[in-house]
């Protein structure tokens, strides 16, 4: 492949061949380099819009074990884009190493030219740097490790019937959001000690069967009840975890599934809690690369105007609306570099950290150390809560109204503040569960607590469901308490 | 390692596997629409993919959620130019609306339905599954059948694939020796041409003579031992699959017994042998005759919906497919194919009168005429049962059909004489 020389033609029209792509990302590169983004090698695809919507079910990763809810998502993101009431993502990216970028077919070329630096250079650079994604994900292994997944459970499948496997994943889906470490981090993947590991862990707990058939027929000293230590000693927040290795009745491959699920939920753990930075810092980066490759004369204004007018499309906030992360971020990356360069008076009271700094160094620090919520809490400034005339509301059980609490202005600003970056913890929409008790010498009853905070309870269909789930894969009694911050039990389930 | 670009457009159908798996979950309330389908649809419209609906709560998948109505909670909303601190919005008002749903609401906020299409083999084989349906026929009536190819002897162009060794060796072996041969006079000219050279002992010309020889031998090594003239490739030909036109007359008792149960097996009837016709005959006709004691011509939808009572005559349904026939279907240009449900009941001399009828006016101009009874009584006693019993002829066979997986095994029955065919 003969890519056009970068610096003596000019990109226009819209139609576009893969050589075409290849020298848009090459252009990029020239230009990211001025800015010092750090990236993974770029592996771009060409897709259809059907392997756009098969991208879709599996969250991006391009291979995913067979399950019926993915066949379920995908009906439903089908249906959705057949009557034209969803437009398809341009592109989707996920944190490997190579950087796998998507790109739809049916994009024209100043799409392209936009969504090859947003996804090649702004989500590749993020995900390279972030500290949430170096230290929890493992671009290197991801694709071998699902690899690894999907070739054990279809292994499974044949070996102990798909109906089996299907019922064990439903209800390890069902405890997806509850087998995430969110405090100690996750072990490295690595697909060849995983495999070894496995093998060992089959092979222990087909020893300690062996064992217990010996052990059945000594008499054990006689515990009471009250003299057993509790167990766990420290609540257990990861409940697949806690369910792998304690599940008094699961079989060995069936821990290995929830091992399975809850790595994979694992992964993409910080994805959640970068959204508005993320996808604020790519389309900083693919504003910024366009208008580079504009003025060096590398495409034509016709593909600068498409490229802007869908630019502002994705950044478009509706008022009274959701927050749009895209221009939320957008704003907040802008609002950073304008801080750097000429700050004024007020940015220098709440923002002395880096009013006058030099922008890229302030720029490459905050994408590598922040997430969504230290992120807005850090670097929101007065002037975006205007811009944007945010305003709090509240409300509370058994209200059919909201009160406006705070307004952007002088007074407001840091109650706006507080209360949006709260909103990015995971903890405000993700229920907050652990594990409190596990009767291992008596019952074997299971004993979890939800942490309700503001009297905020489960949704109580979906907690009924979900519990039997638990209930399935743990064999015996679960109970689940919601508790306030005072300790006091709100509801039993 | 530097950026590479991959097309992955040709690596279709990633997601065949999980549709299948989330299909055969959904089965009974797929099979429940299917059947509203079967009721709903046209004859001919069997053949195409269909649209569903599926309620979300068949396929749900549960989690642990907060509940958005429960205890305190405040949300940030951006574009307040009307509000000020203390202000209320009602929740239902747009603004109010606007910050209900936050992230991680949740299902309930969602639409309860969803849509999509079953392809035409996934709708026939659930229509089928009901029919019970031999694996192989099914196989035959899902695959549409496209021309064929045929081998068609031997051609100087094709695909490397195609390519046929022993002949294309045979052709050069065959061009080889007609240019050795030419060359083999060339050499001796050039042979003797240098002997005489030689004898006349003058230099030059015993060095032209001398490189003409070298040429000539060097052009006849360069015979070369296949050349793209020799390739012979096996060719192959598409040859359409002989269909011509055919009609089916379907013809129903509607009379007050015929309740909607047995006007449902009918249909089933009508829509198998349909698509049965539909994959020998390009182009299949459909003509609806209902009859009480009289007859009439009728579209499909009253054919199958249409309410009337009366008593039942057969005989004027059958002297009506006749007159259809003359009219617009000379059985010259068509195969003509009868099928007639009915519960049986018909009096007097009707039964007897049908059938001298079908007899001597029908069945010398139909391919086929079969006739099914239906209802969860029928039996092998009724009186038009009795009367067509008697008819001996190759082109007749009738069956009685009391519930839905009877309708296959009625129909292999009624084709067996057929099948050769």
């Amino acid at each position: 492949m003969q890519p056009r020389s970068s610096s003596n033609s000019t990109l226009s029209g819209s139609e576009w061949t893969l050589d075409d792509l290849l020298t848009i990302e090459q252009m990029c590169a020239s230009h990211a380099q001025r800015y010092a983004l750090d990236t993974f090698p770029n592996q771009m695809e060409v897709i259809t819009s059907e392997q756009m919507l098969d991208s879709y079910v599996s969250s991006g990763l391009p291979v995913n074990y067979g399950h019926w809810s993915f066949g379920k998502q995908y009906l439903i993101e089908s249906g959705k884009y057949r009557a034209g009431a969803n437009a398809l993502a341009y592109e989707i990216v996920i944190n490997t190493n190579p950087c796998i970028a998507f790109l739809m077919e049916g994009n024209s070329l100043a799409m392209q030219t936009l969504v090859i630096p947003h996804a090649c250079f702004g989500h590749n650079s993020f995900s390279k740097g972030n500290y949430l994604f170096t230290q929890w994900t493992q671009p290197d292994a991801v694709l071998d490790y699902m690899l690894f997944a999907r070739n054990y459970i279809a292994d499974c499948e044949e070996r102990h019937g798909a109906a089996h496997v299907e019922q064990t994943l439903d209800a390890l889906h069902a405890l997806r959001d509850q087998g995430l470490d969110k405090y100690k981090r996750p072990r490295k993947l690595d697909t060849r000690k995983e495999r070894a590991e496995q093998a060992k862990r089959l092979s222990n707990a087909q020893e300690a069967m062996r064992q217990g058939e010996y052990y059945s027929v000594v008499p054990h000293a006689v515990k009471s009840a009250d003299a057993a230590p509790t167990f766990p000693k420290e609540p257990e927040e990861n409940l697949l975890y806690f369910i792998e290795k304690h599940a008094p009745k699961l079989e060995p491959w069936q821990r290995e599934l929830a091992r399975i699920v809850r790595k994979i939920a694992q992964y993409f753990y910080p994805q959640r809690q970068t959204q508005v930075m993320n996808e604020g810092w790519a389309t900083f980066w693919h504003h910024r690369l366009i208008n580079d490759m504009y003025e060096a004369g590398q495409i034509d204004q016709g593909i600068l105007l498409e490229c802007l007018h869908s630019h502002t499309n994705v950044i478009r906030q509706l008022d009274y609306g959701q927050l749009n992360p895209y221009a939320l971020g957008f704003t907040a990356w802008n609002e950073i570099k304008r801080v750097c360069e000429s700050p004024t008076d007020e940015d220098r009271e709440f923002l002395p950290g880096i009013a006058g700094k030099d922008w890229l160094e302030t720029f490459h620090d905050v994408m590598r150390n922040y997430r969504d919520e230290s992120f807005l809490l850090q670097f929101l400034t007065p002037k975006l809560v205007r811009d944007f005339r945010l305003m709090n509301i509240k409300t509370s059980e058994g209200l059919d109204h909201w009160t406006v609490s705070d307004t952007a202005g002088a007074e407001g600003f840091k109650a706006v503040r507080t209360q949006l970056a709260a909103s990015h913890r995971l903890e405000s929409y993700l229920p907050e569960m652990s594990v409190m008790r596990y009767g291992r010498d008596s019952d074997r009853k299971l004993v979890l607590q939800h942490q309700s905070y503001n009297g905020r309870l489960l949704l109580g269909d979906e907690a009924e469901q979900s519990l039997k789930h638990l209930r399935w894969l743990w064999g015996f009694d679960v109970t689940l308490e919601a508790v306030d911050e005072n300790g006091k039990t709100l509801k039993s389930y | 390692m530097s950026s590479v670009i991959v097309d992955r457009r040709p690596e279709r159908g990633k997601s065949t596997a999980n549709r299948q798996r989330v299909l055969k979950r959904l089965e009974g309330a797929l099979r429940a629409q299917v059947d509203q389908m079967i009721a709903r649809r046209k004859l001919g419209e069997h053949d195409k993919s269909a649209d569903i609906e599926i309620d979300r709560k068949d396929v749900k998948e549960p989690r642990f959620l907060l509940d958005s109505k429960t205890g305190a909670h405040g949300r940030t909303l951006p574009g307040n130019v009307d509000y000020r601190v203390g202000d209320k919005i009602p929740r239902d008002s747009p603004q109010g609306r606007g910050a209900g749903s936050g992230p991680g609401a949740g299902d309930s906020e969602q639409e309860d339905m969803f849509r999509f299409a079953l392809s035409r083999e996934e709708y026939l084989s659930l229509l089928f599954d009901e029919l019970e349906l031999p694996p192989l026929i099914k196989k035959d009536l899902l695959e549409i059948d496209e021309n064929r190819f045929r081998r068609g002897g031997v051609v100087r162009h094709g695909n490397p694939g195609t390519v046929c060794v022993a002949r294309t060796f045979k052709a050069s072996i065959g061009r080889r020796v007609a240019a050795e041969a030419h060359f083999a006079e060339a050499l001796d000219a050039a042979e003797a041409a240098l002997r005489v050279a030689r004898s006349s002992a003058v230099p030059a010309q015993v060095q032209v003579a001398e490189w003409e020889l070298k040429e000539v031998r060097r052009r006849s090594a360069d015979i070369p031992f296949l050349d793209p003239i020799d390739m012979r490739h096996r060719s192959l030909v598409e040859v359409q699959s002989p269909r011509t036109a055919a009609v089916m007359f379907c013809l129903m008792d509607v009379s007050a017994s015929m309740n909607e149960a047995r006007k449902d097996l009918a249909k089933r009837f009508f829509t198998l042998l349909y698509l049965f016709l539909s994959r020998k005959y390009a182009k299949v006709e459909l003509v609806f005759i209902r009859h009480t004691d009289e007859a009439q011509e009728v579209d499909e939808e009253t054919f199958f919906n249409g309410a009337q009572s009366g008593s039942t005559k057969v005989l004027s349904a059958l002297t009506k497919m006749r007159e259809i026939m003359d009219l617009r279907y000379p059985p010259s240009r068509y195969n003509v194919f009868g099928a007639q449900a009915s519960d049986g009941d018909s009096f007097g001399q009707d039964s007897s009168a049908s059938c001298a009828y079908l007899l001597s006016e029908l069945l010398p101009f139909s391919r086929y005429f079969v006739y099914a009874e239906v209802g969860e009584t029928a039996s092998e006693s009724g009186s038009l049962w009795t009367a067509y019993s008697g008819i001996a002829s190759e082109q007749f066979n009738m069956a009685t059909l009391t519930a839905r997986n009877e309708v296959y095994p009625a129909l292999a029955k009624l084709f067996k004489k057929e099948q050769p065919a």
